[in-house]
């Protein structure tokens, strides 16, 4: 049974973590999130969208990111949430969530010491949490890999 | 050439003058700086505010030497395209970043082969220098995707 699959990330190395995670969703209805329009080139022939990013250092940015991330759930329709972060994801999680739509977290491998301020948060909010680092695991946040 | 990027979330001017001031005392070596939302302009070394993500890739795997902050996607980049990097992490103190997890990047992933980090500028210039006349190791090649082990969970996960 293929599922619909949101796989969403800010930019930068959120992203480059994203694409590296691709064979998951291999043979499911994925559709790709950003919010550089010249990652295109590097997702291939599923469906693309583009967001206006936002973090905790430009919070005003909440409501044109939340309205854009809305139009992108509102298409793709998503049972599945997958993110590499950062606050986007969360966002994207969070909106989804009261229809029955499950996410993972994967929090990036540059919180080498401590979870993200984001990927605290997704503890309360996403399905699963997993780390990228063993040191990091506890028995709510797991560690299944890494990218690298 | 070399080919610095000082990532493009936050400006990272640091790194940006720094390069711009070996530039200055290398004019024969050319140096493409990627400023992202600094707010100095090089007056040396040529620069762009932000490249297509195909043209970032390009010119990483033709430089001769890599130089970024310590941000996972110039890590990954370079580690795919199997060039030496020579990093400056980005520091909270100097509101380089909103937390000091570069440093933790350093310590924790910059220990690989290949992979080099600063103290500080001028340890940066001098380091420039060297790993242009002796690139030493590369980093080990990977595959273009993570550990088999680890997306095969991500896809249980989907499929459950």
């Amino acid at each position: 049974m293929t599922k619909r699959v949101l796989a969403i990330a800010s930019g930068g190395g959120h992203f480059i973590q994203l694409m590296r995670l691709s064979p998951a969703w291999a043979g499911h209805q994925v559709s790709i999130a950003t919010v550089d329009p010249s990652s295109r080139a590097l997702v291939g022939e599923v469906p693309f969208f583009t967001f206006r990013d936002v973090s905790r250092a430009d919070w005003w940015n909440i409501p044109a990111a939340t309205l854009d991330i809305a139009r992108i759930l509102a298409a793709v329709r998503p049972q599945v949430i997958i993110t590499t972060g950062a606050l986007p994801g969360l966002i994207a999680a969070t909106l989804a969530k009261p229809f029955g739509c499950k996410s993972l977290w994967v929090d990036s491998i540059a919180n080498s010491e401590v979870l993200s301020g984001s990927g605290g948060q997704a503890g309360r909010v996403c399905s699963q949490v997993v780390t990228q680092w063993p040191h990091l695991a506890t028995d709510r946040v797991e560690h299944w890999g890494s990218v690298l | 050439m070399i080919f610095v990027s000082v990532g493009s979330m936050m400006p990272f001017d640091r790194l940006t003058r720094a390069m711009d001031e070996w530039a200055a005392a290398n004019p024969a070596i050319p140096v493409e700086i990627q400023i992202g939302k600094g707010a100095y302009e090089p007056r040396h070394a040529r620069w762009v505010r932000k490249l297509a993500l195909p043209d970032y890739q390009a010119r990483v795997a033709g430089c001769a030497l890599f130089v970024a902050h310590c941000g996972m996607g110039s890590i990954i980049s370079a580690i795919e395209a199997g060039k030496p990097i020579l990093m400056l992490p980005r520091l909270e103190a100097m509101a380089e970043h909103n937390t000091d997890h570069q440093l933790a990047t350093a310590k924790h992933i910059g220990i690989r082969p290949g992979l080099h980090v600063a103290a500080d500028v001028d340890d940066l210039k001098a380091r420039a220098s060297a790993l242009l006349a002796d690139s030493g190791l590369a980093p080990a090649p990977i595959s273009r995707f993570a550990d088999p082990a680890f997306t095969a969970r991500i896809r249980a996960f989907i499929e459950s």
